[in-house]
């Protein structure tokens, strides 16, 4: 009975723990934005790796939201005669809700994973220590620039997925079901406010910290040579895609709340 | 320059290192002796500030580092180089940025006097002409050496090794013996040498430590060494001597168990 209670206790300080390292560690990486040394270089090239490296699987995954998303409204709105408005959903969907979490979705798959197994493979070969050992702070020179990166990216590429996911959905409407191009375009943006677009925008840059920290705080806290590396990478892609998603719902909650 | 004083650390909670006490004084090679998981590169990671001690004092050229911060460590960090056991070159720098990097970091000097650096750096150890390579190019001993020519190329006062032979042929064994002793003999510098090659500890040092299970248990000369008739040491140096039978394994105390498993349990068919 003792031992299962300490058993308990044990795994509770372990996930208090991460907890406590995983804001320690978002605390750091965010002040030391505010302080020199700055590492433009790096930053800009972590933004062509993560920008215009994800951008053919947002382009991707924008048009056939876009365009199945069309199909499905159609069917729906069918029996009340309202196909023609089937942009008002479109555009609502995509730049409220689909278009943030689905690019989020996949830059994790794809970036999250990747600084995971980067910083993995550097701590496990000891090139973090040397990067101490020679006066750097890694955590400058490694994290703060991936997070800038992302906190810039992030909403670009969401923008680009929202466009594209409106451009699908448009070929659909065009193409299988008739719809006019002017009256597609012009019901896409009239069921738009303002709001939406700064709710739209505020999501992707808690996704986009999401996915950079936790894939840094996976990386560095590896250990246990390559099989360390891998644990580390499923656990970055696993823990941010659960992260985007709660973290969305509670963001809809709250702006619903202060009434956006 | 550097000088330990009853340093305990503990991992998991077994003692890497137990009321350890040493100093090094400047310009000595200092070879640190001892099995795996003895607490030799603990010790080298305590002098660079990457692990902090339970208890005990450290004091590197003349400052307290126990306590320090990351940010207050680095002044140190800068007088001091080290050679990683596996290299650490950086994957994505080529050679000419992993044996610059420190300098370039700096900005302290002009990219032309970097360059020189660098080459001279990489001249010393022979590999002048891996300046645009990346590391996954090079070989182990290639690696080790530019490792080397990166720790030079900083003009530290003191150098840390961990195990810079270790996996080398012997050829690559030799050119890094001669290139510790040469910055020795040519620079007096202050070096460190964590290793468990005896060719290297004889070659190098001036002074040996030797650590067993995170106690010191030997610091003297080569021959006091090799004289020494404590059993730990003496199975560590000839263990062809010590463990003759088959089946004989070292115990903690450097006395020697026999484990002979049932024949039985061997065929896969416990009694």
């Amino acid at each position: 009975m003792d031992t299962a209670v300490a058993r308990i206790e044990d795994t509770v300080k372990g996930y208090v723990g991460t907890v406590q390292e995983f804001a320690q560690l978002c605390g750091t990486a965010m002040t030391a934005v505010f302080r020199p040394p700055w590492y433009v270089r790096e930053t800009v090239y972590y933004m062509d790796r993560i920008g215009v490296g994800s951008l053919f699987i947002v382009i991707l995954t924008g048009i056939f939201t876009g365009m199945v998303l069309t199909l499905q409204g159609a069917i729906q709105l069918e029996p009340y005669g309202a196909v023609p408005y089937v942009s008002r959903l479109i555009s609502t969907s995509v730049v409220r809700e689909l278009g943030p979490v689905l690019a989020a979705l996949m830059i994790a798959g794809r970036v999250g994973s990747g600084i995971a197994s980067e910083l993995a493979s550097m701590q496990v070969t000891e090139q973090i220590d040397a990067l101490r050992a020679e006066g750097t702070d890694p955590i400058k020179k490694l994290i703060t620039t991936r997070l800038l990166a992302c906190l810039i990216m992030v909403p670009v590429l969401t923008i680009i997925t929202d466009g594209i996911a409106m451009f699908g959905g448009y070929l659909i409407a065009r193409f299988s079901l008739s719809i006019d191009t002017f009256f597609y375009w012009t019901w896409a943006f009239e069921a738009l406010r303002p709001m939406d677009f700064v709710y739209g925008l505020i999501k992707p840059l808690v996704f986009g910290f999401i996915v950079c920290m936790v894939g840094c705080y996976a990386g560095l806290a590896t250990s246990g040579g390559t099989v360390g590396v891998g644990q580390s990478t499923t656990q970055a892609m696993v823990t941010s895609s659960i992260l985007i998603l709660m973290s969305d719902f509670f963001l809809t909650k709250l702006f619903i709340f202060i009434g956006f | 320059m550097i000088r330990f004083t009853n340093v305990c650390m503990m991992f998991d909670g077994r003692p890497a290192l137990k009321d350890f006490t040493m100093e090094i004084s400047s310009g000595e090679t200092v070879v640190i002796l001892g099995g795996s998981g003895g607490g030799k590169t603990t010790m080298l990671r305590l002098i660079l500030g990457l692990l902090r001690p339970d208890s005990g004092s450290i004091l590197v050229d003349g400052q307290e580092i126990v306590g320090l911060t990351e940010r207050q460590m680095v002044p140190i960090r800068a007088k001091i180089a080290m050679v990683f056991q596996g290299s650490a070159l950086f994957d994505s720098l080529t050679v000419r940025e992993n044996v610059g990097y420190r300098l370039y970091e700096e900005h302290a000097l002009s990219d032309d006097i970097i360059e020189r650096l660098i080459v001279l750096s990489l001249c010393f150890v022979g590999l002048e002409d891996t300046l645009e390579k990346m590391p996954a190019e090079l070989s182990g001993g290639m690696k080790k050496r530019v490792a080397i020519a990166r720790a030079l190329a900083c003009n530290p006062k003191l150098i840390l090794y961990d195990e810079p032979t270790a996996g080398l042929d012997p050829i690559n064994t030799h050119l890094i013996n001669e290139l510790i002793c040469r910055f020795q003999k040519e620079q007096h510098l202050t070096q460190v040498v964590v290793t468990h090659d005896l060719e290297t500890a004889y070659r190098v040092a001036d002074r040996l430590i030797m650590l067993h299970r995170g106690e010191k248990i030997f610091d003297g000369s080569v021959d006091l060494l090799q004289a020494s008739d404590d059993p730990r040491i003496r199975t560590f140096l000839k263990p062809e001597e010590v463990l003759t039978e088959p089946g004989c394994f070292p115990c903690k105390d450097g006395g020697i168990r026999m484990a002979q498993p049932e024949a039985e349990t061997i065929r896969g068919t416990p009694a």
